[in-house]
């Protein structure tokens, strides 16, 4: 397939792996911030490509694990009332609330569908004027556009039985946020590619400077990451802290211009909570004024739902690089895939999911 | 007699799936994984338990008139009932076929029983008994009995097929998952996942537009032409639900060895990798419904490859990987990239990821 073999080329990761054993000469540790990004290190195994200096970091970027427990508890209660149905991205479903998740709601007869794309969403409320359809819409800038594209067509269709459950966050306030605090370990970023696919870098500038930490955004095929590394160690080693853009096949300076005006027509930034993390100040979007009766949340009244998390899950501390995964006393225990009590243990992408599936293999050589 | 209900009888026994953990079946019970995997272990198993049933091969091994007999049974509930490559009767026939030859046997006899919901059209009936009757003929069995019965409009999703086989396995034949043993060769028979993706091309909500068919085809024949090539063969699996993962996981767990396997041995069409690459699916969890895994003797790897070659559904037949002596249990990939991971069982349905 071309324009993807060419990515997962095994001389052409070889030559990146050598160049960064070649250059590196003290430990550094660097986070992928995207969930896509860790799903392909996982896949691929490119931590055993690297040499023992480089340690990644697993960031916040999985949409489905910083999803905070109480949207998903306002996304159950929605899904369990008759008139509504609930539709959703998949790997959404299995993601645990405080007592079930939508998986089950589903099972006890809730109409709960999965759907590849808002717009099909939207097809479903057409197709169903008798029935509320509500799209869980979560997700960084990336999803945030086709979600936007919904409501925006829903309001020009004057579609009144559709609306959206709206989750979404921001990547650079997050980072800032681990970046201010004082005891992160992260030393460089490789930033989103879909994200600044749709955004642009320019944002990320400002960050790099600040804080004295080179960003390198990174495309999301294993070539990619192995030289968005590089990109990244060449900087630490030389002392620069710059924004770089590994994926120029896809990422303009500017971003996504027609994108980025949706955006601005539809949402504005708020405060949102992140899982595991807690609220971080203008991290999100919700819908604005204007589009401000396709909020879900207010029309089926669920603004006041509250949870609280297990009180054994590290997450927060996973996510922001302070822990991993195998330092919390569940993991493995009382928190595995089947039986997930925090969010990066149900997503492929998530950090927990990833080290219980790669320590195994490491656990059992060592027996 | 017996005026206890079933509480009382069962008074004593707990379930052994804590309840807690789930009230009532989800579909990931069902799909393969490794909930299935629990629900069989934990509750069908003990129950039932009895020295046949214990391998949880493909079908059963008895004995029968001083030799051995393979018996199994198999339920078909796909949506769409017709799909690109076939139907749910073509596959109600070829799959439990596919099962016997999975225990080396050579299939012989099938039942057919039909749960038809109230309302479906008496045409579509038509096509499914058409194609059963083709896939009987072209696989040389008989159904020789049978059952209907029809459910409320609601009750059932137009039609489920359950159909049962036995077959003879012959003498010197031994397929067994606990007979992988370190430095067996690891056969696939052509390209992966090509029966799931044409399900979901016409999967309503998802429909796009592909060229691709499902694989749906009796396997017998093709292990028949591998016993001639070697007896020395030690297990045969067909990766259907949950796909090759699962199904190298299944055997790696029963058998207590390691596996390893090579990400570019491993055939995907383009445009299968494709569509996996937009749905977000991992081919290696997709379903396959006329592919077949065989562990072999490495001395007779090359003669059951050849064997496999010269036959219509083993022309893309290669050696994916071995038993290795080293993380048992585990199925380990060396990936394209030359990097390593382990390709773990799934837990539920396989999910598509957001982006």
């Amino acid at each position: 397939m071309r324009f993807v073999d060419e990515y997962r080329n095994e001389a052409t990761a070889r030559k990146y792996s050598e160049r960064i054993r070649a250059i590196v000469t003290r430990p550094w540790t660097i986070m992928e911030i995207c969930g896509g990004q860790t799903h392909t290190i996982v896949k691929y195994g490119i931590e055993s490509l690297l040499p023992e200096e480089i340690t990644l970091v697993h960031g916040p970027g999985c949409p489905v694990c910083v999803t905070p427990l109480e949207m998903i508890d306002k996304a159950i209660a929605i899904a369990s009332r008759p008139d509504v149905i609930l539709t959703s991205f998949g790997d959404m479903l299995r993601v645990p609330g405080s007592s079930k998740d939508l998986l089950t709601v589903k099972a006890e007869g809730g109409a709960v569908r999965m759907v590849y794309s808002p717009l099909d969403a939207l097809k479903i409320a057409k197709q169903n004027p008798d029935k509320e359809v509500v799209f869980f819409a979560v997700g960084f800038e990336t999803t945030a556009p086709a979600n936007a594209m919904a409501v925006w067509q829903a309001k020009r269709l004057g579609l009144i039985n559709f609306s959206i459950l709206c989750s979404h966050v921001l990547v650079p306030p997050a980072m800032e946020a681990l970046l201010s605090s004082e005891d992160h370990r992260v030393q460089g970023f490789l930033a989103a590619g879909h994200v600044c696919t749709v955004m642009g870098y320019e944002e990320y500038v400002p960050i790099a400077a600040r804080y004295r930490v080179p960003i390198v955004v990174t495309g999301f095929e294993p070539v990619d990451i192995l030289q968005g590394i590089a990109m990244t160690v060449q900087q630490l080693e030389a002392g620069r802290a710059e924004v770089q853009n590994q994926y120029a096949r896809s990422v303009r300076r500017e971003g996504n211009v027609l994108a980025r005006q949706l955006l601005s027509e539809v949402f504005e930034p708020t405060d949102r909570a992140w899982r595991g993390i807690g609220e971080i100040p203008m991290s999100g979007y919700r819908l604005n004024r204007d589009y401000s009766a396709y909020d879900a949340e207010t029309r089926f009244d669920v603004t006041g739902i509250e949870a609280r998390e297990s009180p054994l899950c590290i997450a927060g501390l996973v996510l922001q690089g302070l822990k991993k995964p195998h330092d919390c006393p569940a993991f493995g225990a009382q928190c595995t895939p089947e039986f997930p009590l925090g969010a990066p243990m149900v997503s492929s992408e998530g950090a927990c999911a990833a080290y219980y599936h790669f320590g195994r293999m490491q656990m059992k050589s060592q027996i | 007699m017996d005026n206890k209900t079933i509480a009382d009888r069962t008074a004593g026994l707990s379930c052994p799936i804590p309840i807690t953990e789930y009230k009532s079946v989800l579909l990931a019970h069902g799909g393969g994984g490794r909930l299935t995997q629990q629900m069989i272990r934990k509750m069908f198993l003990p129950s039932f338990q009895n020295a046949f049933l214990e391998p949880l091969h493909d079908g059963a091994v008895v004995p029968f008139n001083g030799g051995r007999m393979a018996f199994t049974t198999d339920s078909y509930v796909v949506n769409p009932i017709v799909f690109p490559g076939g139907d749910i009767g073509e596959l109600a026939v070829n799959g439990t076929v596919n099962d016997l030859a999975m225990c080396g046997a050579r299939p012989l006899y099938l039942s057919a029983a039909f749960i038809i919901e109230e309302g479906f059209p008496m045409e579509d009936l038509w096509r499914v008994v058409l194609s059963m009757q083709a896939a009987a003929r072209k696989a040389d069995v008989a159904l020789v009995t049978g059952d209907t019965k029809v459910v409320d409009r609601g009750k059932g999703d137009k039609i489920f097929i359950n159909t049962s086989g036995v077959g003879m396995i012959e003498p010197g034949v031994e397929i067994h998952p606990k007979r992988a043993k370190v430095g067996d060769k690891i056969i696939l028979n052509g390209p992966i996942a090509l029966h799931g993706i044409a399900i979901m091309s016409v999967r309503e909500g998802l429909e796009f537009e592909t060229r691709i068919e499902s694989d749906t085809a009796a396997l017998h024949d093709l292990v028949m032409t591998m016993f001639q090539a070697s007896r020395e063969i030690h297990v045969l699996r067909d990766p259907t639900r949950g796909g090759l993962a699962t199904a190298l996981n299944e055997i790696a767990e029963t058998a207590r060895v390691g596996i390893s396997i090579s990400e570019d041995r491993i055939l995907v069409g383009e445009e299968v990798k494709g569509a996996c690459e937009i749905l977000g699916l991992d081919p290696l969890y997709v379903a396959n419904e006329g592919k077949l895994i065989a562990f072999v003797d490495p001395d007779a790897a090359d003669r059951v490859l050849d064997a496999m070659r010269r036959h219509p559904l083993g022309k893309e037949a290669a050696v994916i990987g071995e038993v290795v002596d080293d993380h048992a249990g585990t199925v380990v990939m060396k990936s394209r990239i030359g990097g390593r991971r382990v390709v773990d069982m799934l837990s539920g349905e396989q999910l598509p990821r957001i982006c």
